[in-house]
């Protein structure tokens, strides 16, 4: 009866609760909202870097990550990547020739990494091929054929078909250059990477770095769920005795962060949404326990306890936070939804967040526990916002309420 | 048999710059199934007796015993909880919950004694019969008359089966009628079932039904005259 009673009392002065109402629920809506679009766009980049750049795990020699030497290569990593291939959960496996080198077309130059690739294994394991914007994957041009991100291609100034030179350091540390044409051009959400990174055949890396037949500085694995990571990780380690083996948040720590991070930032985001709503609350419920001075002494003549009246009180709060709170979240989450299966369009800024690496086309992604967390501090918002207001309904003296005309 | 016995009550505001006497060594006793008007002038102090013989207000000394106890000794979460089972009380203006139907209003005192749903409910159907009320029990009280919402403070009163029932001025903001009707309900109700009234009024309408009419001046009883 006494959540009855609240409830109803809630609705006596309908203006000033639907007012507050809008309040909670425009609040809480924004914050749902928020989340779930900067939870979309950190899922959409940490799903970028894992299936365009890094992979699920990578296997080294443990020297080349920190050297990035040439001589630092894996022998018969081709044994190795055909065996990792037959591993459970595994959907493909590529292996890579890595060397930092000197890209130069008629015009200009820059420093790069260079990746011998099996384009064939590659398209089982990143994605580059599916977002080519100018020619094709390594298709179309016979002899050393090169494919570069559309970045580097207007810093050299160079098209498809364009001839490109690369200069490298052999295995002898001499210098040594081939001539390659470019294939294809593509464009990911990172322009950084873009700029950086230059695919070639492994072949013909190979061939120009004098790097022995079957080896490869670089096995990148993907695999069918990210969850199978670390299982399928561990049964590798099992294989490949002094290599190291790594997944992608070993490779990318910052990477993995930055989704923990922004769930903070965002959690925060929404306290203070809910501390500026708490200000509203008690606000609201200050005036409604003054308005019914007296009735909350004749509650108190007639016996109810101070006790009841307190909780009375709390109930009627956390009533109205919740149902500002439920409103916002299933609104928050409806809009959310929809914009899961429709972009948000940010082009607008699209320069800026590819430098960073994040796209400008950007899907939300509703995390269920935050809805449930949300809820709960909505809950809590409401009853730390009836403490005072409770606190001094029940100090109430009932014959001088009853006085009151 | 007395059920209350007041002993040399006395009640002084003590405010910064005046000291009032409202209550000045009041010695008096009630009996059960009593129908008892405490009258006197504005100021006389008869709301304030009413609000310590209902433990709302604290005396400054005396005692107020009720069935034995002595009302004053008891803490005050006891006080509240002695209230709520041992009076029954009707103000002046009504003081329903507006939220609440007559029934719900007339069952919530019940729901706060620990009482199952289904008995209050019959209970409240019951009582909102006796005082007339039985085709409104769904009525929320701004759509009932003055006389109508009293009738139902009287009827929460007596939900709770109280040892007495106090109230303050009664039929101050009742026409003529409505006055003659609550009265008559009231009375029917001490006669036939011996609920204890004892109100404070000034309405000569009330007096004139009462059996026993105390009258107190300046904080004193002047008079107590038993019909």
């Amino acid at each position: 009866m006494l959540i009855q009673v609240s409830w109803r009392n809630i609705w006596r002065s309908r203006t000033r609760s639907l007012v507050v109402l809008t309040a909670i629920t425009l609040g809480i809506m924004a914050g749902v909202f928020s989340t779930a679009f900067m939870k979309g766009m950190m899922d959409k980049r940490v799903e970028t870097a894992i299936h365009t750049e890094l992979s699920h795990i990578q296997i080294h020699d443990s020297l080349f990550r920190k050297t990035a030497e040439l001589r630092y290569y894996m022998p018969g990593a081709d044994v190795l990547a055909r065996k990792i291939d037959t591993l459970p959960h595994v959907e493909g496996v590529t292996q890579r020739i890595i060397v930092q080198s000197m890209i130069s077309s008629a015009e200009t130059g820059a420093g790069v990494k260079i990746m011998g690739i099996r384009p064939d294994d590659e398209k089982k394991v990143t994605d580059i091929a599916q977002q080519m914007v100018e020619g094709k994957y390594f298709e179309g041009i016979k002899r050393n054929p090169v494919v570069i991100g559309q970045k580097l291609a207007h810093k050299l100034n160079v098209r498809v078909r364009s001839k490109v030179v690369i200069t490298l350091q052999d295995m002898d540390n001499n210098l040594t250059a081939g001539a390659f044409r470019v294939a294809g051009i593509y464009k990911t959400s990172n322009t950084a990477y873009d700029e950086s990174n230059v695919f070639v055949r492994y072949e013909d890396l190979a061939r120009l770095t004098d790097l022995p037949a079957g080896a490869c500085h670089e096995i990148a694995i993907r695999v069918d769920n990210d969850l199978n990571t670390v299982s399928v990780q561990q049964r590798i380690k099992k294989t490949t005795g002094s290599l190291e083996v790594m997944s992608w948040k070993e490779i990318s720590p910052e990477l993995s962060y930055i989704t923990v991070v922004m769930d903070q930032y965002m959690y925060i985001f929404i306290l203070i949404i809910l501390l500026a709503l708490l200000f509203g609350i008690i606000n609201t419920m200050l005036m409604v326990i003054l308005e019914r001075h007296k009735e909350i002494g004749m509650l108190l003549a007639i016996g109810m306890s101070r006790t009841r009246i307190f909780l009375m009180i709390i109930i009627e709060t956390v009533l109205l936070s919740l149902t500002g709170g439920i409103t916002g979240i299933i609104l928050g989450t409806l809009i959310s939804k929809y914009f899961e299966y429709h972009y948000i369009n940010l082009s607008m800024f699209g320069k800026g967040l590819e430098q960073l690496g994040f796209s400008s086309l950007v899907n939300t992604s509703i995390d269920p526990e935050m809805v449930v967390s949300v809820t709960i501090m909505v809950i809590f918002t409401g009853i730390i916002a009836a403490i005072y207001p409770a606190l001094k309904a029940i100090k109430y003296d009932p014959a001088e309420a009853l006085r009151i005309e | 048999m007395n059920i209350i016995e007041i002993k040399d009550l006395v009640k002084i505001y003590d405010s910064t710059e005046i000291e009032v006497t409202a209550v000045n060594h009041i010695n008096l006793n009630f009996e059960k199934g009593e129908f008892s008007a405490v009258v006197g002038p504005s100021g006389s102090g008869k709301t304030t007796f009413l609000n310590l013989l209902g433990g709302l207000d604290r005396p400054t000394a005396g005692h107020i015993m009720i069935d034995g106890i002595d009302l004053w000794s008891l803490k005050s979460r006891q006080i509240t909880d002695f209230r709520l089972h041992n009076i029954g009380f009707v103000f002046q203006s009504y003081n329903l919950l507006p939220v609440l139907t007559a029934k719900e209003n007339v069952e919530f005192i019940m729901h706060l004694q620990g009482w199952p749903k289904a008995e209050r409910e019959k209970r409240a159907r019951e009582l909102l019969k006796a005082v007339g009320l039985g085709d409104r029990i769904n009525s929320r009280p701004n759509k009932l008359s003055g006389g109508q919402q009293q009738r139902v403070a009287v009827a929460r009163a007596l939900a709770s089966k109280p040892k007495f029932i106090l109230a303050d001025e009664p039929t101050a903001n009742l026409d003529s009628h409505s006055t003659e009707n609550l009265l008559d309900i009231m009375e029917k109700l001490n006669r036939e079932e011996g609920i204890t009234f004892i109100f404070s009024t000034h309405d000569a309408r009330v007096v004139k039904k009462a059996h026993r009419v105390i009258t107190l001046e300046d904080g004193k009883v002047l008079s107590d005259e038993k019909k």
